[in-house]
């Protein structure tokens, strides 16, 4: 039962990604190419008003539904593996036009072929697991 | 009721969109979750036993599982909003960019008979051929290694981590935009033209 608002919030996740757009490869394109505002208008809004939830959810040390604290964990400061992880990373977004989220809502739209990309990002996450000692963090 | 459906199906403005992200976000924080969804693929390895051969994958990822049905919701998502939310029109994409697209081979849908604009036919729908092939296995597979590297990936870094002004998520966005720009200007043309 614990999981079923998991999963009505991944529904209204589904449903926010595919209405905001941000599902379509077209709009990534966009974005890359500076020729349209629609993503940064939907990033910057959601930085800025999740900004506002966090510091507020912290000053009002807000607790889950299970009574627990929220914690918020500040990212150890390091600069090779932000920067190469995240270049490799938006090569392959530009690539694909698909996030991680996305990827999982465009397969509700039918779009099959989407499977491969997700099966080849599982196969990415691995090669990473099996590589991490020899990357530098 | 038909009024609202209607009204829902309308693309989305910007604001809008970005406001129901952190709605999204809220929720997941307050269900004691975090909203980070690369981890999932972490996840995935773990479950299909890649622990006994890599550390990495050697925890305990019953944990994650509500991540999972996260994603799957995701998916149920996308079939509700294709289905019953679906707009009246294809995605408004800039004049500039569909000029660029259509001298790449790409069209751009003009019409609903034409696509819904989410995804290129051109790619998408014709899978065999060698260039769509690189755009998608090794697109995806730069993805899963590139987010796990960062530690991180749309949620996870340039929203959430932003939010919580995280210094090494600004690098990590930074790192999105150097391999997009790249991906995006010079080597996509180039694909696409082989």
């Amino acid at each position: 039962m614990k999981l079923i608002k998991y999963l009505l919030v991944g529904i209204l996740f589904g449903i926010v990604m595919t209405k905001s757009e941000a599902v379509s490869w077209f709009r990534i394109q966009e974005m890359f190419r500076f020729e349209s505002f629609h993503m940064y208008g939907i990033i910057g809004t959601a930085v800025i008003l999740g900004a506002l939830l966090t510091f507020a959810m912290k000053k009002g040390n807000m607790k889950t539904i299970a009574g627990d604290v929220i914690r918020f964990n500040d990212k150890n400061w390091s600069v090779p593996r932000y920067l190469f992880g995240g270049t490799i990373f938006g090569l392959g977004w530009a690539m694909t036009g698909a996030c991680p989220g996305p990827m999982f809502t465009l397969l509700g739209h039918g779009i099959w072929a989407i499977g491969l990309v997700i099966l080849s990002s599982i196969l990415g996450t691995y090669v990473y697991g099996a590589l991490r000692n020899r990357l530098p963090h | 009721m038909e009024f609202i459906v209607e009204f829902i199906s309308q693309p989305w403005h910007w604001a809008v969109s970005g406001a129901m992200i952190v709605f999204v976000m809220f929720l997941l924080l307050w269900f004691g979750g975090e909203f980070g969804v690369s981890s999932n693929l972490r996840t995935m390895c773990a479950i299909g036993g890649a622990g006994k051969k890599h550390e990495f994958f050697n925890y305990n990822w019953k944990n994650q599982i509500w991540n999972l049905v996260f994603i799957g919701g995701a998916v149920i998502g996308g079939i509700i909003a294709t289905t019953f939310l679906a707009s009246p029109e294809p995605v408004k994409i800039a004049a500039s960019t569909q000029v660029y697209l259509a001298s790449v081979g790409i069209s751009t849908p003009q019409t609903l008979a034409e696509g819904t604009g989410f995804a290129p036919k051109e790619i998408f729908e014709n899978i065999g051929t060698l260039p769509n092939l690189i755009i998608l296995l090794l697109g995806g597979f730069l993805i899963g290694f590139g987010t796990r590297w960062a530690g991180g990936c749309t949620s996870g870094h340039a929203i959430s981590g932003l939010a919580n002004l995280q210094a090494p998520s600004l690098v990590a966005v930074i790192g999105f935009f150097i391999g997009g720009l790249l991906m995006a200007w010079v080597i996509m043309p180039q694909l696409l033209s082989l």
